[in-house]
């Protein structure tokens, strides 16, 4: 069933990639470089590069929130441990499509924070905050966050309470001991958090479709107004061809970052 | 330390609460315009839901979808799994892998793929491809919980059958699928949590002809504001909190997620 629903649909889609897209209709099978041409010129290639700047960027700030966070929660009481994870995966069942539309809402000007601010006087008058940057990177982070999280989770609880009680005992603050201990010893696994968001994030859709301008425009949005606005399937598939090499080369490090986890554990 | 705790836990809190809370306050207004303050309470909003056939049809075939998709998922994971753990052939790490392959990648890619599949086999644009492609995508949920189940198995329990004249067939019904079947529940309400919020490979695989919820919903948001859309995000979100909750309390959440078990141990 996999083969044949996974394997076998992305070997069409390489096949497809070769295709002759016909103007207006649809497609024909041949042979040709066209598709692969384009890909390598200058529209195609600024999305691909602005994917990995704001991916790069969303792992960056999930992680500096999420390491810390997770590992509070792993040394929490369990009612509260248990609370905040069930917090956690609701976030991660929301779609795209509610994360996108709560953020807009939140960064809007109608009844969001700009909004409540001016309401409250402190700012004069209330101006959207989105579409922008700064919202996609937002939308972004909040849903690769719950990923995140769950990623660092099993490596932190599997830290050893007395390693840390040691550093306290040796007269180091519990800040000295979060630096100098918890995060080297957690290095992999930050590295392997880091990536997973990255790559989830290099997937988006509808969050920089929602929550930015066409320049915010990510490789899925493109890809995929391929498909239903230009009806270019050959192209698409050549575009989405080059984001699984993309991926599957960062999913290929983390593998090789958690088995050397696992052997040092 | 003890300052900082709080607040990178309050901070990270907000961040994911925050969204929601605005979606609530604004699906209980009365106003059909997005206002602050709001303008008035009421659940016009949500009975809409119900009233509007649009929005009712979404609903039925979102749900429809997850019941089956989610069903078509552990059906497809629980003999992997199985087959993966019980005879550890030499494949087993390769087709674990391609398990939760499609998982990994940006669902665009698996979309896509699925596209041109269906393309190619000339069925456009029909239900059954989002119940299939979902069916697949979702398989990994299952096939993870079912997996962890089968590691903490004792396998003595299965020999035993065995010794005491059971056949292969007969173990597996009487004794290892009524042990597998809390990974199995918890592995279906993953994947229909999933199901109902997933967007775009229902978009590309059907989304011109068969309308679920997150596609009406997007529709709804290209065309501006509606406060439906808002109620409806609730919905969801209790759904989704309900049925993690209830897996807390049922299945072990803990453990699922990857806890050490001595962790969990030393918590209660």
């Amino acid at each position: 069933m996999l083969v044949i629903f996974f394997l076998v649909p992305f070997a069409i889609m390489v096949a497809t990639s070769f295709y002759h897209r016909i103007e207006g209709a649809f497609y024909e099978p041949a042979f040709e470089l066209a598709n692969w041409q384009r890909v390598f010129t200058r529209v195609p290639l600024e999305r691909t590069l602005f994917s990995i700047w704001i991916s790069f960027l969303a792992g960056a700030a999930c992680i500096a929130v999420a390491f810390p966070f997770t590992y509070f929660v792993t040394r929490m009481r369990r009612r509260a441990h248990v609370t905040l994870l069930i917090v956690v995966m609701s976030a991660l069942s929301l779609s795209e499509v509610i994360v996108a539309f709560s953020w807009s809402v939140l960064l809007g000007r109608a009844a969001g924070l700009p909004n409540i601010l001016a309401w409250l006087g402190l700012a004069d008058e209330a101006q959207a905050w989105q579409p922008s940057f700064v919202a996609v990177l937002l939308g972004l982070s909040y849903i690769a966050f719950p990923y995140c999280v769950l990623t660092l989770y099993p490596q932190l609880t599997r830290l050893d309470p007395e390693v840390t009680e040691a550093a306290q005992t040796l007269g180091a603050s519990p800040w000295r001991t979060f630096w100098t201990v918890v995060v080297p010893i957690m290095r992999p696994t930050i590295v392997a958090g880091f990536l997973l968001v990255f790559v989830f994030t290099l997937g988006s859709y509808l969050i920089s479709f929602f929550l930015g301008r066409p320049e915010h425009w990510t490789l899925s949005v493109y890809i995929s107004d391929q498909v239903s606005f230009n009806a270019n399937v050959p192209f698409a598939s050549a575009m989405a061809i080059l984001l699984t090499v993309l991926s599957l080369v960062v999913v290929v490090i983390v593998s090789i970052v958690e088995s050397r986890t696992r052997r040092l554990a | 330390m003890r300052a900082v705790r709080v607040s990178v836990t309050a901070i990270a809190v907000v961040f994911l609460l925050a969204p929601l809370a605005v979606v609530a306050v604004v699906s209980f207004n009365e106003s059909r315009y997005m206002d602050f303050p709001p303008a008035g309470f009421s659940f016009a909003w949500y009975g809409e839901l119900i009233s509007d056939t649009g929005w009712r049809g979404s609903i039925e075939t979102s749900l429809l979808i997850a019941v089956t998709s989610a069903a078509l998922a552990v059906a497809i994971a629980t003999p992997l799994a199985y087959v993966l753990r019980t005879y550890r052939i030499r494949l087993s790490p390769l087709l674990y892998t391609l398990g939760i392959l499609p998982f990994m990648l940006p669902p665009v890619i698996s979309a896509l793929g699925a596209t041109v599949f269906w393309n190619a086999t000339n069925h456009i644009g029909h239900i059954e491809n989002v119940i299939v492609s979902h069916g697949i995508f979702f398989s990994t949920l299952p096939l993870v919980t079912i997996s962890l189940a089968m590691e903490t198995m004792d396998p003595s329990l299965p020999e035993a059958a065995q010794t005491l004249g059971a056949d292969h067939r007969t173990t597996f019904r009487t004794v290892t699928l009524p042990l597998l079947l809390p990974s199995m529940i918890s592995g279906y309400a993953a994947a229909f949590v999933l199901s109902l919020n997933e967007y775009i490979i229902s978009f590309l695989v059907a989304g011109f002809s068969v309308t679920t919820l997150p596609i009406k919903i997007v529709n709804g948001l290209r065309y501006g504001f509606e406060p439906t859309i808002a109620a409806v995000s609730v919905v969801i979100i209790l759904v989704a909190a309900t049925v993690f909750t209830l897996f807390a309390i049922f299945g072990n959440l803990l453990r699922f997620l990857g806890a050490d078990p001595t962790v969990i141990e030393r918590q209660r």
